[in-house]
């Protein structure tokens, strides 16, 4: 049991701030996201795109965004579990939440703030009429451990940076590799482009294009694919492999959250406003572009304001009665979990001769 | 001066909305569809109109001429699910005074 503070629910630039803000409150955090990194939309999205509006930034990319959050709250030493999504939240007699993820790793505080953006990132799934049938059979949405991968056929689909990018990966463990995408234009880094270029001229990568995979063969263990090319006349041909890899990106849904019993509208969880985005649960909170209220806006700089607010509310909630009045950094300076203290530089007190 | 056009959009629903778009708000069709809240949030632009998604994307009825397709609109609607002939992603129309009588249907949220 992983036992903290306040737990996050999500590990974007909104979550990530109020680990800092609630270092400042002597609370300690941890946080959960079902991404395999810290950052949610700005490195999963666009980790390389400007952002304008965050404030006294004229332009900053996403992914530098992402490092400087971390680099701000490090000293509060936040817990992380990546790349599992929370499920279940149970509450205990004394008060306090138990939050399951789907890998069973339970953890327990007496604060949840879920920060969870859009909701948790999952697999698109291609619309192939059989293909619900082989999940897990031979059908896999992403790939966890590329051994399990060894000495085997597989056939990735997509053309983005992940299926170029696992192509070249299992170019070297699988058996075979077979990159089939609707076009003959790849969407990348153009190393990975020319990478492929080069590992399909040497006969290791076998490039299937413009092509579609539109059904699965196989009785409950996949065998095969069917494969649609479209090169001059159209054909129809199958394909025998052990796996099938559609790598089609990632959308995020609300997913389990949206049956915790919160408040739910227009996709996002109700809070209140007014006060300091508690749910209808008392002692969960929503904050960032999870949540809703009137006037509400879907922006960065808005959920680092969310986060501060909730910091202070879960204080009074973990800390009933204690008194505390709201510091400036730059007076009290800031007392790390792990030792450190930054302070402002004391003024030099010296005579003008 | 800017004026408003006029479009017709069709929603998930198979539900037709006339409705009015402004042209000198730099709104791009996506936009208008949030604006007027014909799908709901979190359905649609998801990605805020970076072509990175294709939540936004769409059936051109009429025969408006649009403006020409990006190279990244091109590959995301490449990796889209239900892309049709006439497919386009919302974010990349512009809402310009060349777009009045545009006509467009919302593809199936994916």
């Amino acid at each position: 049991m992983i036992k903290t503070d306040i737990l996050i629910i999500g590990a974007g630039p909104t979550g990530l701030f109020a680990v800092f803000e609630a270092g400042l409150l002597k609370l300690k955090c941890h946080l959960i996201d079902a991404l395999p990194q810290q950052g949610g939309q700005c490195s999963e999205l666009y980790p390389k795109k400007p952002i304008y509006d965050i404030p006294a930034y004229p332009e900053i990319l996403a992914g530098d965004l992402t490092h400087k959050l971390m680099e701000q709250c490090k000293q509060f030493e936040p817990g992380f579990t990546l790349g599992e999504r929370a499920e279940t939240i149970d509450k205990q007699e004394d008060g306090t939440f138990i939050v399951t993820t789907n890998k069973g790793t339970k953890h327990q505080a007496p604060v949840v703030a879920i920060a969870g953006g859009l909701g948790s990132f999952e697999p698109r799934k291609p619309l192939i009429h059989n293909i619900a049938d082989f999940e897990d059979k031979g059908v896999e949405y992403m790939i966890k451990e590329p051994e399990f991968y060894r000495d085997k056929k597989v056939v990735i689909a997509g053309g983005g940076d992940s299926a170029l990018d696992w192509s070249i990966f299992l170019s070297d463990i699988a058996s075979s590799v077979t990159l089939i995408h609707r076009r003959n234009e790849f969407r990348g880094h153009l190393d990975s482009v020319e990478k492929v270029q080069e590992l399909k001229t040497a006969g290791k990568i076998n490039l299937i294009t413009p092509a579609e995979v539109v059904g699965i063969l196989g009785d409950k263990k996949l065998k095969g694919i069917v494969v649609k090319q479209a090169e001059h006349i159209e054909k129809e041909f199958e394909l025998e492999c052990d796996h099938f890899i559609p790598l089609f990106g990632l959308s995020p849904k609300l997913g389990p959250i949206a049956n915790w019993g919160l408040e739910i509208e227009k996709n996002a969880i109700k809070v209140n406003n007014a006060l300091d985005y508690q749910t209808n649960i008392p002692g969960i909170y929503a904050i960032g572009d999870v949540n809703t209220y009137p006037g509400k806006l879907k922006l960065i700089l808005c959920g680092f304001h969310e986060a501060t607010l909730m910091c202070q509310s879960a204080y009074q909630i973990i800390n009933p009665g204690k008194r505390f009045v709201l510091k400036y950094t730059t007076v009290s300076g800031v007392n790390g979990f792990d030792g450190t203290r930054k302070e402002a530089p004391k003024a030099v007190v010296k005579k003008i001769e | 001066m800017e004026q408003d056009i006029n479009i017709k959009i069709t929603d998930r629903d198979g539900v037709t909305h006339a409705i009015v778009a402004p042209t000198d708000m730099a709104m791009n069709l996506m936009e208008v569809v949030r604006s007027y809240e014909l799908a709901p949030e979190g359905t649609i632009g998801i990605c805020g109109g970076m072509a990175m998604c294709a939540s936004c994307q769409c059936y051109v009825l009429s025969n408006t001429e649009l403006p020409e397709m990006q190279d990244d609109e091109e590959a995301m609607l490449s990796e889209a699910f239900d892309v049709k002939e006439n497919s386009r992603l919302g974010c990349q129309i512009q809402m310009t005074p060349a777009m009045e009588g545009l006509e467009v249907e919302l593809a199936p949220e994916s």
